[in-house]
């Protein structure tokens, strides 16, 4: 249940901005997620009410867009689509992949009525 | 913390600073800002302050991680009596509720300090930063932190430390690194702990526990041990002195090890924060706290 800290730190960076453009709402706020990130997004969906409560950020939308699981294989150079638990190529079977996408946890862009 | 420094400022928004101070607007006329920030910025920032200390005390710091009840406290007892005074450890216990672990490595006449988490199923880089206050730092050599017994929640918080060892015991099956792909794959060890229970368990095979690791992409080594009967500890000491000696290496050469796989964010900040951030290197006792 780490989700609930998680939310307290994205208001507290969406309080900052907000602050410096002086806000006097936040519309939106848009993350991008990877299922290898350790974040569920449900999850957080659940907890954002709680965490702005009472802030600046109160009436926001969270906006949350999964990013797809994608390696790169050392071996043969293809990128090919992966599971959470099963990175490796799916071209030639080779484990020795990079993680080019799905392990995100960013705070995308964030939406201002100014 | 971000306006001290100004790692607000990103490659992504820089733009929008640089011009007039104007911002971007969206269809509807809202204001848009790009951020581009882990979702743990204000974490990631606190774990860099964390890393500083153990720069300045040339302290190896080691994040240990496992189920409840793997066996991360016995390993660290017997560490701790094989090392003796050749190798100086510390230990930051990270539990829900008592003082238990910390008084288990006092016995073994290591400084420890308890941090009780509460409700929180991790520790998180502001708990490990109160912690490091509580420690004399000045002859360690190894700083272990013991975190919360959960295989899910500690694997997304940079704590400032510099590698992540996973502990996996032969009671829990050998599927875990399947099951639970986010704690593995941060894994810079994969221990494979109570090996002496090996032979009673006929349905926990470590080659299939390794297949599952190399599975996550894991090129990293993998240690089968006992804290009971010996068998196989000489490993994970060499292991201990061989990186303890690496660490070493790269802070002569102005560089710091950092665990294998870290969020794309803390990459992001960490470069800002490289060259907006010297005021940290003289104020390691008296910065500012920022708890979220
Ligand atoms: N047979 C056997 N038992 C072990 C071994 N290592 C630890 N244990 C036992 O496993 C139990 C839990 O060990 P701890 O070291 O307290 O585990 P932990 O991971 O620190 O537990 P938490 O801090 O509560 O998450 C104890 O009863 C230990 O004696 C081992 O190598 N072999
Ligand atoms: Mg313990
Ligand atoms: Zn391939
Ligand atoms: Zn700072």
């Amino acid at each position: 249940m780490h989700e609930l800290a998680i939310c307290q730190d994205i208001i507290a960076q969406v309080e900052q901005i907000a602050a410096q453009h002086r806000a006097v709402a936040v519309h939106r706020i848009q993350l991008d997620i990877g299922p290898l990130s350790g974040v569920e997004a449900p999850l957080l969906e659940a907890a954002f009410p709680i965490a702005c409560a009472g802030s600046v950020a109160e009436n926001a939308e969270l906006k949350i867009e999964i990013s797809p699981i994608v390696v790169s294989c050392r071996s043969c150079n293809e990128k090919t689509a992966a599971s959470a638990n099963d990175l490796t190529c799916k071209k030639c079977g080779n484990w020795h992949t990079d993680l080019v996408s799905g392990d995100e946890m960013i705070l995308k862009r964030v939406e201002l009525d100014t | 913390m971000c306006d001290t420094c100004g790692c607000n400022i990103t490659p992504g928004n820089k733009h929008l600073v640089e011009a007039d101070g104007k911002l971007a607007k969206t269809e509807d006329g809202k204001a848009a800002v790009d951020v581009l920030h882990s979702l743990l910025h204000e974490n990631d920032h606190q774990a860099l302050h964390n890393r500083e200390h153990f720069a300045r005390h040339k302290v190896l710091a080691i994040n240990l991680m496992s189920s409840p009840g793997s066996g991360k406290t016995t390993l660290l007892e017997k560490t701790i009596q094989n090392l003796g005074d050749s190798i100086k450890i510390a230990v930051i216990e990270g539990d829900l509720e008592t003082e238990n672990d910390a008084d288990r490595i006092r016995n073994q006449g290591a400084p420890a300090v308890q941090i009780t988490t509460g409700s929180a199923c991790h520790l998180d880089a502001h708990m490990v930063h109160d912690g490091l206050h509580q420690l004399d730092l000045t002859d360690v050599d190894i700083l272990f932190i013991e975190n919360v017994g959960n295989l899910v929640c500690p694997a997304s918080f940079d704590l400032g430390h510099h590698l992540n060892v996973t502990l996996l015991s032969s009671t829990e099956g050998d599927d875990k690194p399947s099951k639970y792909p986010v704690m593995f794959r941060a894994a810079d060890l994969m221990l494979i702990t109570k090996s002496d229970l090996l032979q009673y368990l006929d349905d926990f095979d470590p080659k299939a526990a390794e297949a599952n690791f190399r599975k996550l992409a894991k090129d990293n080594p993998v240690i089968e041990l006992s804290a009971k009967t010996d068998d196989g500890f000489d490993n994970w000491i060499s292991w201990l002195k061989d990186t303890l000696a690496l660490h070493h290496e790269k802070l002569s050469n102005g560089e710091t090890m950092r665990p294998a796989i870290q969020a794309d964010g803390v990459e992001l900040h960490a470069h800002q924060h490289s060259h907006s951030h010297a005021h940290s290197h003289d104020h390691i006792h008296d910065h500012i706290h920022n708890k979220a």
